[in-house]
């Protein structure tokens, strides 16, 4: 035999093998705790007195049974996609942004701003790029100040990003409540341009849910996450940040600037999601809501295991698990749908290295 | 004399890497006893075994003539093992009475902490043992010297009859060395048994009593202080692996002056601060020539380390300056160097050499995306075409491009390294244990490598604890002691002997 041969026989193998161990490590631990969270939800709906199949049952007619209760669902998953974009971004260079909440907010007060202030009758072709552009800058100023903070004084991300949810959520709230609210409301006017497309008006049968067109723009942010991290020199960078921040270093990059970077984008992504409350949805800034959406977007990203597409997917699902809860409403609380996130969440992150390990100690076994 | 501690056949992995293989150690009540190795021999593995820290795969453990293969840090402790860290364990906003009795502390009648007691005890321990310090100081008021002793005093505290020292005078003044080495002279009259920790072989040669080498995760002598040496140590620390290149030297070329005087590396007058306010890197000068390989051989931990460090970047320099080519870099950041002309084989490839994550072909360009990318996108076609030419050139095996480098083996992720910066366009070479955990094959291509770049004319700065390496490659040798250029001469005039003697600072030299 000769050398050459043997050096492509040890390519075919090698080549072949990773494919499938990186798509069974990918896939198989989101399945283990969605099999985790299936069974506990069975044991509470059961200590209700309540038939899981019939509970699940109107759980599923309730979401992706419907045109309107889909709808809901899409809607739901628009706004925790970009919250979860935004996150899986800043873990990607290794930062925990947890300011979802405020960078959300910011983008969606900014975006109402810019529909106040437009003429009425805008084209939405003007007006859609203009409103993405200033929300993504205002929850991108709101992320940039965390990211300056580490990357100057060393502050970490984690408590600048918590204390900045304060104070952006309490300024918004002081700016609505003392300037630009409708009377007896805690919301803005309503917008003059900028209106997005609902589902509904492209298929009747969607009619009365709140999903539009910010889906769209909610996939194509993705798209471009995946492209940015996975193909662009910054990409690059960021993920060696991540990874090995002292390797990164070795190799001339700068970690503080990929820092600064990783935090404005998070922010910008969180801020463009303001745009499906106020241009798809209400068409109007609301106090509080942003709530909670934010720090959803954490679990999503952990779910979805830092990966755009991943993302999505882990969107769609904790949006049905939040639609499906009130599908269910008559027979179990729909507070049972806030347990079974958290054990969804508990899942995954007990499932990722344990079933890893498994896979692995199982591979050397058969290597061996 | 009775044994105080006795382990055999040690086994201990870490995934793939073999930490200790069938290591072992005895020590006897009383006695002060060396554990000596290079970085990432097994010392500290094998004694984080004894301490309860972690479990052996194999082997057997007895302390004080009992059983105890597999305890835990809280058997350890009861059984009075006292390990002191390396890094110290205190709280610096307590005082040394508080540090002593944290976890164990007197009561009064009520849950309040009885601090009188607490500082009494303190003093009569303080007394006893000879470690001298006030219980009512801040422990961040402390000197290091004073820091170590808190430490110690504290582990005696809680009742420690065995002391494991990790490197301890690491952090330490000359004369708080020999303060130390009184204290512990005094322990051992009293009874205790100590097990020190190091790869200085002239602390071990003046303090212990007995010595266990270790090297590559085996126990490979016992020897008794008094009848043995320090290079004799030495030799066994090193071992007598046959390098390839043993006995081969380079021949020094005979090339006329070069026309540009400043081109090459120039280092003036560096000083580099470790993390405690010491100087680690204490007033280095030297400069490389194209076309010359300078060695810097030298027990580890005396600096090497952080001058790479400083030279590459990614380290503060606290005096001095760096060139490249004639341009000062000193402030520069890592990617100027490179643009200015600088190559760096990192001695640690899993921390810095490589990202494990990534693919071999990703890691070809770490530090090179620039080139690989056109308007902020990475040309993957060119990173792909690039990752087979530099599989193939340096034999990389499995030749797979997209393979994560970390499952890739040490000689492979090695030449993976070698390969990228080799490949990049540079003037000054910095090669950090190049060959280190590298089977042989590999070695003598890395050494081809340089070689080659050396005929190249290429200015190279070769760092390595291999003494072989360093005097099969080098134009010139220097030894560097305790942070210091001990000697500088040409390798023509160099044996293992006299390095050797320069190494453990025995004999003092002119540095040029």
């Amino acid at each position: 035999m000769t050398e050459s041969s043997l050096a492509a026989g040890t390519q075919r193998t090698f080549s072949a093998t990773p494919w499938r161990e990186r798509a069974e490590e990918a896939l198989l631990p989101p399945f283990v705790a969605l099999l985790v969270a299936l069974v506990c939800g069975d044991l509470l709906i059961l200590s209700y007195g309540q038939s899981p199949a019939n509970v699940y049952r109107l759980l599923l007619e309730g979401t992706w049974g419907n045109a309107y209760g889909f709808g809901q669902v899409l809607y739901k998953a628009t706004t925790l996609a970009f919250t979860g974009l935004a996150v899986s971004f800043g873990l990607r260079a290794g930062l925990f942004n947890i300011g979802g909440e405020s960078q959300l907010a910011a983008g969606g007060f900014a975006a109402a701003l810019i529909g106040l202030a437009l003429p009425i009758g805008t084209p939405l072709i003007l007006a859609l790029p203009i409103c993405i552009v200033l929300a993504g800058a205002a929850g991108g100023v709101v992320g940039a100040v965390p990211g300056y903070l580490k990357t100057r004084f060393g502050a970490h991300e984690v408590i600048v990003t918590i204390m900045l949810n304060f104070i952006v959520l309490a300024l918004l709230n002081w700016f609505i409540a003392g300037h630009l609210h409708v009377p007896e409301t805690l919301h803005t006017p309503e917008i003059h341009a900028g209106f997005l497309p609902r589902l509904a008006d492209l298929d009747a049968d969607f009619h009365g849910s709140a999903a539009n067109l910010a889906l769209i723009v909610a996939i194509v942010a993705a798209g471009a996450v995946w492209f940015y991290l996975f193909r662009a020199r910054g990409g690059y960078e960021l993920r060696a940040v991540g990874l090995q921040p002292d390797a990164a270093e070795y190799g001339g990059i700068s970690v503080g600037r990929v820092w600064m970077r990783a935090m404005t984008w998070s922010g910008v992504i969180a801020g463009i999601g303001g745009i499906n409350y106020v241009l798809g949805y209400k068409h109007y800034y609301e106090d509080g809501f942003a709530s909670g959406a934010g720090f959803l977007g954490i679990a999503v990203a952990l779910v979805g295991r830092n990966h755009p597409f991943g993302v999505l997917i882990a969107a769609f699902f904790f949006a049905t698990l939040s639609q499906g809860g009130l599908a269910i409403h008559a027979f179990v609380p729909k507070q049972m749908m806030d347990v079974l996130q958290g054990v969804v969440i508990l899942a995954v992150a007990m499932a990722v290295p344990e079933v890893r390990s498994i896979l692995r100690s199982a591979r050397r076994r058969s290597d061996a | 004399m009775t044994e105080a501690i006795r382990m055999d056949g040690v086994e201990k992995s870490f995934g793939s890497v073999k930490a200790n293989r069938s290591a072992s150690l005895e020590v006897m009540k009383g006695e002060i006893h060396a554990l000596v190795g290079e970085n990432g021999a097994g010392k500290s593995t094998l004694m984080r075994i004894l301490g309860g820290l972690i479990k052996p795969d194999a082997g057997k453990v007895e302390v004080f003539g009992k059983d105890v293969t597999g305890w835990s840090t809280s058997e350890a402790i009861s059984a009075g093992i006292g390990i002191v860290h390396q890094h110290f364990m205190l709280v610096p906003t307590l005082t040394v009475a508080e540090n002593l009795v944290l976890g164990c502390e007197p009561k009064t009648r009520f849950v309040m902490m009885n601090y009188a007691r607490a500082a009494d005890d303190v003093r009569e321990l303080s007394n006893s043992t000879g470690l001298v310090i006030a219980p009512d100081r801040l422990v961040s008021d402390l000197s290091v010297g004073e820091a170590q002793r808190v430490e110690i005093l504290k582990v005696l505290f809680r009742g420690a009859k065995i002391l494991v020292l990790d490197e301890p005078t690491a952090v330490l003044s000359p004369p708080e060395v020999r303060e130390l080495w009184a204290v512990l002279r005094r322990l051992r009259d009293n009874g205790d048994t100590i097990v020190l920790i190091t790869h200085r072989l002239d602390e071990v040669v003046e303090l212990s009593d007995t010595i266990t080498v270790m090297r590559a995760g085996q126990t490979v002598a016992r020897l008794k202080t008094s009848q043995t040496n320090p290079s004799e140590i030495a030799r066994l620390m090193v071992g007598r692996e046959v390098s390839l290149s043993a006995g081969k030297r380079v021949h020094p070329t005979t090339r006329p002056e070069s026309p540009r005087p400043n081109q090459g590396l120039e280092v003036r007058n560096l000083a580099v601060m470790g993390s405690r306010g010491i100087r680690v890197v204490d007033g280095v000068s030297f400069s490389v020539k194209p076309g010359e390989i300078l060695g810097i051989a030298g027990v580890e931990g005396n600096g090497q380390t952080e001058l790479i460090e400083a030279i590459a970047g990614l380290r503060t320099v606290f005096a001095g300056d760096v060139l490249i080519d004639g341009l000062d870099v000193t402030r520069r950041s890592v990617a100027r160097r490179h643009d200015a002309g600088l190559s760096h084989i990192p001695e640690d490839r899993h921390r810095r050499g490589l990202i494990l994550e990534y693919t071999v072909g990703d890691n070809l360009i770490l530090g090179l995306e620039r080139a690989f990318s056109k308007r902020g996108i990475i040309d993957r076609d060119q990173v792909m075409d690039n990752a087979q030419r530099e599989i193939s050139s340096f034999d990389i095996r499995p030749p797979n491009p997209v393979l994560a480098a970390r499952a890739l083996s040490g000689g492979n992720q090695q030449k993976v390294v070698v390969a990228r910066e080799m490949g990049r366009d540079f003037s000054v070479l910095l090669a950090s244990q190049p060959t280190r955990g590298v089977d042989v094959g590999a070695i003598e291509f890395i050494h081809q490598q340089l070689l080659d770049a050396r005929a190249r004319e290429k200015a190279i700065l070769l760092v390595s604890a291999e003494l072989n390496e360093v005097l099969a490659l080098s134009d010139r040798i220097a030894v560097m002691y305790r942070g210091k250029f001990a000697v500088v001469m040409p390798s023509s005039e160099a044996t293992e002997e006299s390095l050797g003697e320069y190494m453990i600072g025995t004999r003092k030299g002119s540095a040029a």
